[in-house]
């Protein structure tokens, strides 16, 4: 490859800072003509947020985004569109009620005007579709409805989309994370032929076989920071790992004081009906913080799910305090003494409308009321006042709206939520996500305490100095099997990395 | 062989589970009594289907979007009173304006269209530039609509009583037919109106961008936004054109029955929404065919026409209006639900 060929991206310096977080830091990112150019990094390394500046979805808050030479300004994804650029995302945003042209073609259908009515050309837009989709090589009926299509075929009409709109740079957000092998094939030859004709791809991926197998250069983010960038023909699975995680553990964390001592809960052989998890068995015991680690769409949220009810299991059992139990719902499982905090606060915690005190007690009503089944309104208040002083949550008073406090502070009040109910297992599924470094440090303190109380902790989550930082021991996952359980003592970023792409 | 042929008929069963309800409906009542099967009673059905088939359209469109419109009843009455006040027989001894000369047939119905796209163009603002929610909108809308037009119809010399007196050649239209061969085929104007309505519903939805438009915007508003469609213009239009429909079903409400109070057209809103989801449209937007509306409403009307003739309780026939759209939906939605 000649050194002077040509950018056809340019992003500059971009810096994009969310309320708390500096999402990206003075990142670069130089991509060239007719190259595939991978774009990797930890979850959270900021790779989405990067690409969602260049697709018009977020504004930088400083930078420049020059595509061959000429600077441009990206507001919206319809001037990406049209300045050639396109985005394949993770999650595929289709129509699905609608037919393959109908969505190839939305919103710029070929028409023959007629007064003020623009009656669709339905054969030229078939004509069209099918030459595309022929020559990019794709079996696709375009009359199909969406709603019929498998995963791997709608990414192939997306990108035959991309196409349709000459696009010179197509985004591709993790493309590979629900194909097959041979699905990948397929895709990595229409890639090629994309390149032939001097499109750029920026491939975004977890999986560094595939990149090593398909990228022309590679651009490690690592904390919202660009790391650098390399040719791929450089680069080896152990480079790439380590440029991805190459940072050191401070005291982000608190001193370890626990001790583990009798199981209190076995899980065996548990297997989903999709078989999103497959064979799950771990012990947890008293006084243990079990980390889950994996890369997103290693299936944990899922396990977890089904572990408290909220999903249905196929086989396996759950053991808890030396019995089998069955649980079928949240209620179930609460009845057994364990308790979920969700991974989305907002979505599936907090009542963002209720009082810090309503949102407190919302799981554990019946404990509060009397004889004639009205509030206690003395017992709520003791109970709510203890557990906001125990886990130092910052409020002006508890009759204050959830919605007004910070996410570390609201994320403690769901954990006085769920200690109401006296769990003796405790989930936590990425209890610092969105949180500001102080209060994670505070989030961290609490876990610890929990468990030095007795308390069995599973923690989920996909930062990994996180993970080292509080785990006793930590489960890794990878397409929805556990690939391996690392004692504290042995466990590395490196080896955890290793574990959460082995079947990738 | 025999079990993919009991799939393929579940399979028929759940794509046409409405016209099959709408023919065993039809053959139930034909069995308790045959005489249902009558010209005349087959005529009728039709007739008092037409002006509820242009309404429901109307609402169709909305709902597609993914809204809904609960001030179409109330546009309705307004367009019956606008019309019939300013088609009245001039020897009628009671009349809203007397001092009008006789007007030409087709201004009132003008005029009465013209009303109804300004009042679909306010609901299409408030939803789209206000984000208000359809729901609330219209609610807003339906409460004014009512008393504007109970204002017009309280104006003095009219004080509030019954329009009547309307002249022949309006009421002709509501209740004329075109004859051939002596009389052997005899169609109401207003079935053929219906039928054209539908007609042009049906190429605007299928045949052109608009129509593409609005089921990409209900199917999935984001798609639609980032593809460059012009969501506020496509809303206005499709709140417009609603409001227009909602003025025609009403003029022809009133040529129908001959009269008009600020009344008329009271809970229409929620038959037409009744009908357009029996017939599979969804609420939640993207979905929904003219065919499968056009059965929603003939469905209801068989309901209320067929029942009474073979003397079942009118209460019981609410009854089965409700059960029946409590489950064509759980049926239409089990049908999403099997193949994922």
């Amino acid at each position: 490859m000649s050194e002077e060929s040509l950018y056809s991206l340019e992003m500059r310096n971009i810096t994009k800072t969310f309320p708390g977080v500096k999402a990206l830091d003075d990142v670069t990112l130089k991509v060239r003509a007719g190259t595939v150019h991978a774009l990797m990094g930890e979850n959270g390394a900021g790779k989405s947020t990067l690409m969602k500046c260049l697709f018009g979805l977020y504004s930088p808050d400083s930078g420049q985004i020059l595509l061959n030479d000429q600077e441009v300004t990206l507001e919206n994804p319809k001037q990406a569109l049209n300045h050639g650029i396109s985005m394949i995302h993770q999650e595929l945003n289709p129509v699905p009620q609608r037919n393959v042209m109908d969505n190839i073609w939305l919103g710029r259908y070929p028409v023959t005007k007629l007064g003020p009515l623009a009656f669709v050309d339905e054969k030229k837009m078939y004509r069209d579709t099918k030459a595309l989709i022929d020559d990019l090589n794709i079996d696709l009926d375009p009359r199909m409805k969406v709603v019929n299509l498998s995963v791997s075929t709608i990414q192939s009409m997306e990108i035959a989309k991309a196409v349709s709109y000459n696009s010179r740079i197509i985004i591709m957000d993790e493309p590979t994370s629900s194909l097959t092998e041979k699905e990948v094939a397929h895709l990595f030859t229409i890639i090629r032929s994309l390149k032939s004709r001097g499109v750029s791809i920026i491939y975004i991926s977890h999986k560094i076989e595939e990149i090593l197998q398909i990228a022309d250069e590679v651009t490690i983010m690592r904390d919202g920071k660009a790391v650098g960038t390399w040719r791929a023909a450089e680069l080896t699975n152990e480079l790439i790992i380590n440029r991805m995680v190459g940072r050191e553990l401070t005291h982000r964390f608190p001193e370890k004081t626990n001790t583990p001592s009798e199981v209190i809960m076995q899980v065996n052989d548990l297997t989903s009906p999709f078989k999103s998890f497959k064979n799950i068995s771990f012990e947890l015991r008293r006084g243990e913080i079990l980390g889950i680690g994996g890369l997103v769409g290693a299936q944990r949220t899922e396990l977890v799910e089904a572990i408290f009810g909220l999903r249905s299991v196929e086989s396996g059992q759950i053991i808890v305090n030396g019995q089998t139990v069955s649980i079928h719902s949240s209620i179930d499982a609460k009845a057994h003494g364990i308790a979920l905090l969700t991974e989305e606060r907002r979505v599936s915690g907090i009542f963002p409308v209720l009082s810090v005190l309503n949102n407190t007690i919302v799981a554990n009503l019946k404990n509060y009321t009397n004889m004639f089944g009205f509030m206690r309104e003395n017992k709520i208040r003791k109970a709510v006042d203890s557990s906001i002083q125990q886990l130092r949550v910052k409020t002006p008073s508890t009759r204050t709206v959830i919605a007004n406090l910070s996410g570390g502070n609201q994320q403690k009040v769901l954990l006085a939520r769920w200690l109401l109910t006296e769990p003796d297992i405790l989930i936590l599924d990425e209890p610092t996500r969105g949180i500001d470094v102080g209060a994670k440090y505070e989030i961290y303190t609490i876990i610890l305490e929990l468990a030095n109380r007795g308390k069995g902790i599973i923690m989920i989550s996909s930062e990994m100095p996180e993970l080292l930082g509080v785990s006793d021991r930590i489960m890794v996952m990878c397409e929805g099997r556990i690939t391996g359980t690392l004692q504290r003592e042995e466990a590395t970023q490196e080896k955890i990395m290793r574990l959460a792409t082995q079947f990738m | 062989m025999n079990l993919s042929n009991v799939k393929s008929m579940r399979k028929f069963a759940m794509d046409n589970g409405i016209y099959i309800v709408l023919v065993l409906l039809i053959i139930g009542i034909a069995i308790k009594d045959p005489t249902f099967l009558s010209v005349g009673n087959l005529r009728n059905v039709l007739v008092q289907s037409s002006t509820r088939v242009i309404i429901a359209l109307g609402v169709c469109g909305i709902l597609i979007t993914g809204g809904t419109d609960l001030s179409a009843g109330r546009q309705v009455g307004l367009a019956a009173v606008i019309s019939a006040s300013m088609l009245q027989a001039s020897d009628y001894s009671r009349l809203f304006f007397p001092n009008l000369p006789q007007v030409w047939l087709l201004l009132p119905i003008i005029v009465c269209i013209m009303v109804g796209v300004v009042l679909g163009l306010l609901n299409g603002v408030i939803v789209s530039k206000m984000n208000v929610p359809p729901f609330i909108a219209t609610l807003g809308t339906m409460v004014m609509i009512y008393g504007l037009n109970s204002l017009y119809f309280n104006m003095p010399p009219n004080n509030s009583q019954p329009i009547g007196g309307l002249r022949p050649d309006f009421t002709g239209l509501g209740t004329g037919s075109i004859t051939a061969l002596n009389g052997a085929i005899s169609i109401p104007y207003i079935v053929i109106l219906a039928i054209t309505i539908s007609i042009i519903i049906w190429v605007l939805h299928n045949k052109t961008a608009f129509g593409k438009n609005i089921f990409a915007l209900g199917g999935n508003p984001q798609a639609a936004r980032v593809s460059g469609i012009n969501i506020f213009r496509t809303l206005l239009i499709v709140y417009a054109l609603a409001g227009a429909l909602y003025a025609i079903g009403g003029v022809f409400e009133a040529a129908r029955t001959g009269g008009a109070t600020n009344n008329y057209g009271n809970g229409y809103e929620l038959d037409a929404i009744a009908a357009c989801v029996v017939g599979g449209v969804s609420v939640a937007g993207g979905i929904g065919t003219v065919p499968g509306v056009v059965a929603g409403v003939l469905i209801f009307t068989i309901i209320n026409y067929g029942l009474t003739f073979i003397g079942v309780d009118p209460y019981w026939q609410q009854i089965v209006k409700g059960l029946i759209i409590v489950f064509a939906v759980s049926f239409d939605l089990a049908k999403y639900y099997v193949k994922k």
